[in-house]
């Protein structure tokens, strides 16, 4: 099948209103008649759904947690992005979708990165109007920050918690449709699979996680939300039940997987501290705006900081390499998260990581208190304060900035991060590969859509801080509820979708065979253990730096640890009750599929782009000496998987890119 | 440090539980109290039994799932922190701890330490939103200022995770902090005027519906609240009730 990207013909600032203007639309009387199935309730599920009913559609929601409000949105920490220009620095739409492209290193569709940075502007309107309580200034107005790869501040925030109130807000859209009947919600459900019948999605399987019963619904169209596969490194810092099982059963039903390489591996995680860890802690990037990144110039410091011989605080400036801000002094600190990963990476591997286990640098906000307080005293007209009182002083502004970040830190690390320095380290924060869809958000299964990170669509091979958030939302209340009407018009008298098709038996009967299998196989070893194995290959193999030799043995020994999974898994209890390990089994099988996919696509593109970097591709002379190198002859594509049964056989199919309104450049920040 | 565990069993809802007694060792300061019960249960699944089933998901303190009561203490003994967020350091080698669900009458028990907390859905679904509709064209998000201190406090009030630790903690399994926190979020702002009367009412009818206790200001749910919800949220939900009362 051709890839149609179903874009709009004309200039791209018109395309998106013309294009809506065109839509066909369904009439109020004949929604009544129509079902959705949103599958997923994060920000781009749980807006779907709430403005599909307001609409007028029956939407059916699925979430496995017990509550839309904890889907993994809740986690986002910093901010969500807009081009209001309320700060008057010069931000418009275009320079958001002049920075989403670039941020992206020129991989993503221009089309629907220019409608995302039109409609990011409504996405604050209607938070507001909802009661999202986003910060603000003394005078009222609402305030910003700046996050990294950029220069203007558009950036909204609630404290360190802008996910969660905005999905609180998505959260509270749909409790009020759930009031009206006009939402039905299934708490602790998962989707199993889709059900297509002559080439439609027209439902899905799925199992009861509280009594274990396979249930099967039908729609006239389905959409997944369901997240992203972070987790198929089983170290991420995603929720311990984010998974691409939803993704990946579309996939294997004809919906092509795009991009899967692109990973983001943050860089201002907390560092990993035994084998016993379950997940990694993100720490907000917005803290890059006031910390400085850092490790000991000199070897001695660094074997004295390990050995505890010495503080941090004891080194001197000049004892110190603020090593961002050297190689990039126009972005500094805030560089994109790609390079400041690799640069802690580029460090650490040269020995100069600070903790015990070599992987570690500092981010330190002394500079930050110290500026702070200054401020603070002669606003406060103190004549000569001491040292101290400025320190207090600033640290007053810092606690109120980043205040829930640091008691997050001192809760796990044990120490104080006003008084010493963070130590960080890059960590798998998001995934920009997921499910193809075109222009209306819909995969290659007619029906079947796919919003938020679960699609590949807007962030190319590296996503802009506070985008993501600004994605999930602008899909799910600005962009699927226009798009989806135009396929649903033809569904006005296709009446209810029945479930006694031999379709939906055949659906159920898959599932309930895989099921039953985890349960009845006499194995010898648990879930984690090859989910850590999993996890392990693709953090060294296909992590932050790969290449042609550790991708090839990647494929391989995902094939082998695959294989040992279906002989050797062990599952205890049973099909019919709540059965946390056999919801584990069941998301496991599918990073052992998804893994391989992932390891081969980043073997097939031999450049570096984004979060994509190959070793083969750098820079190797020059002002960027060193630095990734991107081939646009011969990689500007989307690479579009087909599902042929093995992984290793997936077929590509490429949707040239083509940029008319941003002309293609290699990404300085320096 | 070697632990001894004492941990409520329940196969489902209509079975009769019992308190069963597991040993960890080699558990590290550093971890976890969910890591720990990681380690616990890889120990079961090797040795073939059922796993503890218990409900988690971010394990950092702000999804609202997990829930745990610990030694007698909603969370655990750590103040401010999620039982997801507390940490083994809080223990001692040889400790014995008890761990049971979070009970109360409106949170019956699926299995083993997960509770059904729908009680809190259908209480947000009677008023916790705003009636505006997804259009596109709402007014501008700066054309109707909001003090900071209005804003701070409305968010202060937002940042309940929904876990129910005040009502497990509650001798009356009084839900009033959950509730109080939702209405005061709306309450401080313009924009929950309009059905703030409609709000406060069907919420608390709600509440009474699901069978959550009354509150006798005895404050231990201020104490267990993982995200510091004030008592100043039942007061201002009192209010609001009051004002409601005489429209
Ligand atoms: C710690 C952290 C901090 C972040 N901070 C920021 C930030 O500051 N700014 C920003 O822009 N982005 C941020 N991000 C990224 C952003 O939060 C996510 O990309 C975004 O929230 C994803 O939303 P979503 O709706 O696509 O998916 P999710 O919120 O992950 O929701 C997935 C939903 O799908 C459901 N689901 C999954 N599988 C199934 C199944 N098989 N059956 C039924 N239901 C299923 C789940 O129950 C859930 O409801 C952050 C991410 C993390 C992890
Ligand atoms: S008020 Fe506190 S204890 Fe109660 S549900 Fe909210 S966060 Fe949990
Ligand atoms: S697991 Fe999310 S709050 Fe504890």
């Amino acid at each position: 099948m051709a890839l149609d990207s179903r874009v709009p013909e004309g200039p791209i600032k018109d395309k998106w209103t013309d294009y809506k203007n065109k839509i066909n639309l369904v009439n109020p009387a004949n929604k009544r008649h129509i079902d959705v199935i949103v599958v997923g309730t994060g920000l781009a599920g749980g807006s779907a759904a709430a403005t599909l009913a307001e609409l007028g559609y029956n939407v059916k929601a699925f979430a496995y947690q017990d509550s839309p409000r904890r889907a993994h949105s809740i986690a986002a920490q910093g901010g969500i992005n807009a081009a209001k220009n309320y700060q008057g620095d010069g931000d418009s739409t275009y320079r958001l979708f002049y920075d989403t492209v670039k941020g992206g290193d020129y991989r993503s569709r221009e089309a629907n990165v220019y409608r995302l940075a039109e409609v990011s502007a409504n996405i604050i309107d209607q938070c507001v109007a909802q009661g999202v309580p986003f910060a603000r200034d003394y005078g009222g107005l609402l305030d910003n920050r700046s996050f990294g790869g950029v220069l203007v501040s558009r950036t909204f925030y609630a404290k360190g918690q802008t996910g969660q109130q905005l999905l609180l807000g998505a959260y509270s859209a749909m409790n009020r449709q759930i009031a009206r009947g006009k939402i039905e919600m299934f708490n602790r459900h998962e989707m199993l699979d889709v059900v297509i019948v002559d080439g439609k999605a027209r439902g899905i399987i799925a199992r009861n996680l509280i009594t274990g019963e396979i249930e099967r619904h039908s729609a006239h169209a389905v959409v997944i939300a369901s997240g992203g596969y972070g987790n198929v490194y089983f170290l991420s810092t995603n929720a311990m039940g984010s998974n691409a099982t939803a993704a990946w059963k579309i996939h294997k039903k004809g919906a092509y997987f795009a991009n899967p390489c692109y990973t983001q591996i943050h860089p201002t995680c907390i560092p990993r501290s035994g084998d016993y860890q379950s997940k990694l802690t993100l720490m907000s990037e917005s803290l890059r705006n006031d910390g400085r990144i850092w490790v000991p110039k000199n070897m001695e410091d660094v074997m004295a900081i390990r050995e505890g011989r010495k503080k941090p605080t004891d080194l001197s400036e000049e004892e110190r390499d603020y090593y961002l801000e050297r190689r990039y002094p126009a972005f500094g600190n805030l560089v994109p998260r790609d390079v400041a990963s690799r640069a802690a990476k580029e460090r650490c591997d040269a020995g100069y990581g600070v903790n015990a286990t070599g992987e570690a640098v500092y981010l330190d906000f002394a500079s930050a208190i110290e500026r702070y307080g200054e401020e603070q005293a002669k606003i406060h007209n103190l004549k000569n304060p001491s040292k101290e009182k400025i320190i207090e002083l600033g640290e007053k502004i810092v606690e109120a900035k980043y205040g829930n970040l640091f008691q997050m830190y001192e809760k796990i690390v044990d120490e104080n991060p006003y008084k010493t320095p963070m130590m960080i380290y890059p960590a798998t924060h998001y995934t920009m590969g997921g499910v193809w869809v075109d222009y209306n958000l819909m995969t290659t299964i007619p029906g079947c859509y796919c919003i938020g990170e679960a699609n590949f669509s807007d962030h190319g091979a590296n996503r802009l801080g506070a985008s993501a958030l600004m994605q999930g939302l602008a899909d799910g209340y600005f962009v699927l509820p226009y798009t989806i009407g135009d396929y649903l018009a033809d569904d006005i008298r296709t009446g209810k979708i029945p479930t006694d098709s031999k379709e939906f038996d055949e659906a159920e009967k898959s599932v309930k065979d895989r099921i039953d299998f985890f349960v009845n196989n006499k194995g010898s070893k648990s879930v984690d253990y090859f989910h850590k194995k999993l996890g392990k290959v693709m953090w060294d193999k296909v992590g932050m730096a790969r290449n042609e030799k550790g991708l090839k043995e990647a494929m391989a020994e995902i094939k082998q640890i695959r294989e040992e999974f279906w002989k050797e898994v062990k599952v205890p209890g049973n099909a019919d009750e709540m059965n946390p390990e056999l919801e584990k089994a069941g998301r496991v099988a599918d990073f052992l599929e998804l893994g391989e996919l992932f390891a081969k696509d980043a073997l097939m593109r031999e450049e570096s782009c984004g979060g994509h970097f190959r070793e083969e591709s750098v820079e190797e002379s020059g002002e960027q000496k060193g630095e990734a190198k991107r081939n646009d002859k011969d990689f500007a594509f989307v690479a579009a998987w087909e599902y042929k049964g093995e992984p290793a056989d997936a077929v590509l199919h490429k949707e040239e890119l083509e940029f008319k309104d941003i002309e293609l450049k290699q990404r300085s920040y320096k | 440090m070697n632990l001894t565990l004492k941990i409520w069993r329940q196969k489902d809802s209509n079975a009769k539980g019992q308190m069963v007694d597991y040993k960890v060792t080699d558990i590290s300061e550093h971890m976890s109290f969910l890591e720990m019960m990681d380690v616990l249960n890889e120990q079961l699944v090797n040795s073939g039994e059922e796993p503890v089933a218990f409900d988690h998901d971010c394990r950092e303190g702000i999804c609202g799932m997990c829930s745990m009561y610990i030694n007698g203490e909603a969370h655990g003994p750590d103040r401010g922190v999620t039982t997801c967020q507390l940490h083994m350091r809080m223990f001692n080698d040889g400790d014995t701890i008890t761990i049971e669900p979070f009970r109360a009458a409106a949170f019956p028990v699926i299995k083993d330490l997960v509770v059904d907390r729908t009680a809190f859905e259908r209480i947000q679904q009677a008023g916790g939103y705003i009636s505006v509709n997804t259009s596109g064209n709402t007014q501008d998000a700066n054309a109707i200022p909001i003090s900071k201190h209005a804003a701070d406090e409305a968010m202060d009030a937002a940042t309940c995770i929904g876990c129910g630790a005040c009502v497990a903690t509650c001798k009356n399994s009084s839900a009033m902090l959950f509730v109080g926190a939702k209405v005061s979020q709306y309450a401080l702002l313009p924009q929950g005027q309009v059905e703030a009367v409609d709000r406060v009412q069907n919420m608390v009818a709600q509440m009474d519906l699901e069978g959550f206790g009354n509150c006798t200001n005895t404050g231990a749910c201020e104490v267990e609240c993982p995200k510091g919800i004030s008592l100043d949220n039942i007061a201002r939900m009192n209010r609001e009730l009051m004002k409601a009362a005489i429209k």
